[in-house]
């Protein structure tokens, strides 16, 4: 039906145990657009994009994928997503090729029908030349356009992507947001998860960030800079457990000062300015840098500091 | 309706005919890997046949003849080569069903990209339990070609004998896959040997049930290899009563048991 | 005093082993055991109720096949550890490279872990040394030799073993090393049955197999009747296999982990 959110969720939990791992979320994804669940480690992003890809039964909540209910049509809806796991479960017995064509036939599509399919997969996934070998040896960079490679094979509309890039060079990364580039103008609906924040503001149209088993904010990149944060932000870098003793005599300069033991954040709309003031005050910092606020800020903003593990 | 529900009982409950269904897409996925390394499963069939010589030119020298069903009095080999049968058969699908899909369930992760697929958890538990019978079957007819060579069959009634081995591939594979769910790590492994060894050595494979003390008896007598030796031996050695109906009911319900238990743990394992 | 740098690499197999000793229960106490009483007594009770008792020299089944299944433990128990275990000291757990970051040196790897292998062989042979004196076969006070002579028939499994392992790919082989080897060796040398029944041709093949000098060894050992010169050629052919074996070894090492 026209207007129907493509995936959509109100009030959704999942819990482990005692545990609740998503806590209660609302989201709404449309049909061609890229969005993000952004978060740090055991906010819940996994446990949602498992629910969504109808491997993870939700507790409670409502959740329509596609239109459809996963708790009874998991395995119809299963067949018309693409899903890259955030570790690549190729199979590491079979050849590049072979992969492509198991998977499919996971799906029952006929024979005749995977064999070009696949050959136009390689080539989008830059593996040709490499589709007769054991995947084993193949680069991580390799392994992941072939994970990506293989969550195409059904023709998916929406393609669920859990960390695609974690633990890819910058070049793989790059080729890897070409090929996601590409699908989208092709109209695949992608919704991808990530901690990487240049990653969701490439890629991203709309994002919520996760905290916890919640969402605590929700737009599109620039927006959500715009809302959180300011235009840009000053570092100042002191040495190590210096900043402190630094704090107070420029506290009253920014919109908002952040103290972390070898620098000052200090959050601002007009970067230079605030330079020039903080040189009155005559500081000495080892070094000066002016930059634009990025959704990592935004998101440190959010979701804190602290290591999570 | 309730789909989901309808499919799940279907999906639990063992269809008449197994291996029907998207299980076995799994198997196609299984013969390709095998066929790169066709020499492992293959050399598989090697050690029963060791053991079936071994027997007959070896041990047989040595225990002329032996008590079999109905008071009979048997050459040692062609006693001895049914119950081997069945231990390998056993053995292939405890194999399969424990080591490598624990493998592929732990390390290779095979099981959580066709999860990601329409295949859903019971498929993975027919496909795989159909695949170890497969397996199993291909062993069981070498053997018995060799035990029809080596002269250790004695009735027609040994046709049915492979038949029996897929019975008893089936019932161990199914329960050999859903006690592989249970496994903490590889050291639980210890545990399949601690209950194939005493069967493997006990359950009548090498001397009849008699030599043993009564109580001793009926603890043999509860174990599934006991039926499965039982039931080839009557077979090869023409000896087919009533009581064969009931070891295959054993064996039967065994498989059924095993693969719904699988099926569930599949799925609470794999779809959290 | 300085620990030598081979015990060093030992102590890592040791305290790997120190987690996962329980379950090895079954292989080192139980099999035996059960090895024993089906094949001993049970199947005994048949063998010496026949006249198969005359082939083997006028003893009880049990005690011809005790000492048998001792040797065949002991070569079982090192192949299993110089396979499997080496592929993952290069390959799975790289457990090898890490000791040679340190100032180990290859040979310094190597002697550990064959060190390491000559334990666990011992622990395969002692329970039945225990079970035989419990059930009364072990005539001879010199069958306490068959713990020392054990670990000799191990080492000639390992030492050559462990050089294949090295170079070696994956561990696809190894099983093709049990099924095809260990296997046959574990049912034609004479465990079982004495090989003078086979036809002559495979029993000509049986006196060449290191298993059947080592079961050879221990039978004679348990019985009190190894003279001189059986002793010199059963421990003489099993001392050789081990040293080539381990020279073979030193290079297959040298060549896998010196890149």
């Amino acid at each position: 039906m026209p207007g129907e959110p493509l995936i959509y969720g109100r009030g959704l939990v999942k819990q482990f145990g005692t545990v609740r791992a998503v806590d209660s979320i609302d989201f709404a994804v449309e049909r061609g657009e890229a969005f993000g669940f952004l978060g740090p480690n055991g906010a819940g992003k996994s446990s949602t994009m498992r629910m969504i890809a109808c491997v993870s039964p939700r507790t409670s909540g409502d959740l329509s994928v596609l239109g459809l209910d996963p708790d009874r049509d998991g395995a119809r809806i299963r067949g018309r997503i693409g899903v890259v796991p955030q570790e690549d479960s190729l199979d590491l017995e079979l050849t590049v090729r072979e992969n492509l064509y198991v998977y499919g036939r996971y799906f029952d599509l006929p024979r005749s029908e995977l064999r070009p399919r696949i050959e136009q997969l390689l080539r989008f996934a830059q593996l040709t030349e490499r589709g007769d070998d054991r995947v084993e040896p193949l680069s991580g960079g390799m392994k992941r356009r072939l994970t990506i490679a293989r969550s195409l094979i059904n023709e998916p509309e929406l393609l669920l992507l859990d960390e695609p890039t974690t633990g890819l060079d910058p070049q793989a990364r790059h080729a890897l947001w070409d090929r996601l580039y590409r699908l989208k103008s092709q109209g695949v609906t992608l919704v991808l998860t990530t901690h990487y924040m240049d990653e969701a503001e490439q890629l991203c149209d709309r994002l919520v960030v996760m905290d916890r088993g919640t969402v605590a904010a929700e737009g599109s990149p620039q927006g959500l800079i715009g809302r959180y944060c300011t235009r840009e932000v000053v570092e100042l870098r002191f040495g190590p457990g210096e900043s402190e003793r630094h704090a107070d005599k420029v506290a009253d300069i920014p919109e908002r000062i952040e103290v972390l033991p070898d620098r000052l954040l200090l959050y601002t709309d007009q970067g230079d300015a605030t330079v020039e003031a903080v040189q009155r005050r005559a500081l000495a910092p080892v070094s000066v840098l002016v930059r634009r606020a990025t959704l990592e800020d935004v998101f440190l903003r959010l979701t804190g500091r602290q290591l999570v593990d | 309706m309730s789909g989901e529900r309808a499919t799940l009982a279907l999906r639990v409950v063992p269809p008449a005919v197994l291996g029907f269904g998207r299980g076995r897409r799994l198997i196609e996925r299984n013969l390709l890997v095998a066929r790169r390394t066709w020499w492992v499963p293959l050399s598989g069939i090697a050690e029963p046949v060791f053991y079936l010589l071994s027997i007959g030119i070896g041990i047989g020298k040595l225990v002329t003849s032996i008590p079999g069903p109905h008071h009979s009095l048997i050459p040692y080999a062609p006693y001895v080569a049914p119950a081997l049968l069945a231990s390998s058969a056993m053995n292939g699908a405890v194999y399969e069903c424990t080591f490598n899909v624990y493998f592929k369930l732990k390390y290779a992760k095979i099981y959580d990209a066709v999860l990601a697929t329409p295949m859903g958890a019971a498929d993975v538990a027919r496909g795989e339990v159909v695949y170890a019978m497969l397996r199993g079957t291909a062993y069981a007819a070498i053997f018995v070609v060799m035990m029809a060579a080596l002269g250790d069959i004695r009735s027609a009634w040994a046709v049915f004998a492979l038949p029996a081995a897929v019975m008893i591939g089936l019932a161990f594979s199914a329960v050999g896959m859903a006690a592989t769910t249970y496994m903490r790590g590889w050291t639980d492994f210890d545990m399949v040997q601690l209950a194939l060894l005493p069967m493997f050595l006990f359950s009548t494979t090498f001397y009849p049930l008699s030599t043993y003390p009564r109580w001793l008896q009926v603890v043999v007598e509860l174990t599934p290899l006991y039926h499965g030796v039982s039931l080839t031996r009557s077979l090869t050695l023409g000896y087919v009563g009533v009581g064969d109906v009931g070891h295959a009911a054993y064996l039967v319900a065994m498989g059924a048991v095993g693969l719904a238990v699988a099926s569930r743990r599949i799925r609470t394992l794999l779809l959290r | 005093m300085a620990t030598p740098p081979a015990l060093r690499a030992t102590q890592y197999f040791l305290l790997a082993y120190r987690r996962t000793w329980r379950a090895s229960i079954m292989s080192t106490f139980v099999s035996p055991l059960l090895y024993l009483l089906a094949m001993g007594v049970g199947l005994g009770s048949f063998v010496n109720k026949g006249g198969g008792a005359a082939s083997l020299g006028h003893m009880g089944y049990l005690q011809f096949v005790a000492p048998g299944l001792a040797a065949a433990n002991a070569a079982t128990a090192a192949a299993g550890e110089s396979t499997f275990p080496v592929m993952g000291g290069i390959k799975w757990t790289r457990t090898y490279f890490a000791m040679l970051a340190t100032p180990l040196r290859v040979v310094d790897v190597l002697a550990g872990h064959l060190t390491w292998i000559g334990a666990r062989v011992a622990m395969a042979v002692a329970p039945y040394l225990i079970v035989m004196a419990a059930f009364g076969v072990t005539p001879s006070p010199e069958a306490a030799a068959v713990l020392p002579a054990g670990i000799l028939v191990g080492m000639a499994f390992s030492t050559p073993l462990v050089a294949f392992a090295a170079t070696q790919d994956n561990d696809g082989s190894f099983s093709l090393v049990f099924r095809l080897g260990m296997i046959p060796l574990f049912l034609f040398s004479g465990v079982f049955f004495p090989v003078s029944v086979l036809p002559v041709g495979l029993r000509v093949i049986a006196y060449a197999t290191p298993l059947w000098h080592g079961v050879e060894l221990c039978r004679l050992l348990t019985l009190g009747r190894l003279g001189a010169a059986s002793a010199a050629v059963h421990a003489g052919y099993l001392v050789a296999l081990a040293v080539v074996g381990a020279v073979i070894a030193s290079r297959t090492y040298t060549r896998r982990l010196r890149t």
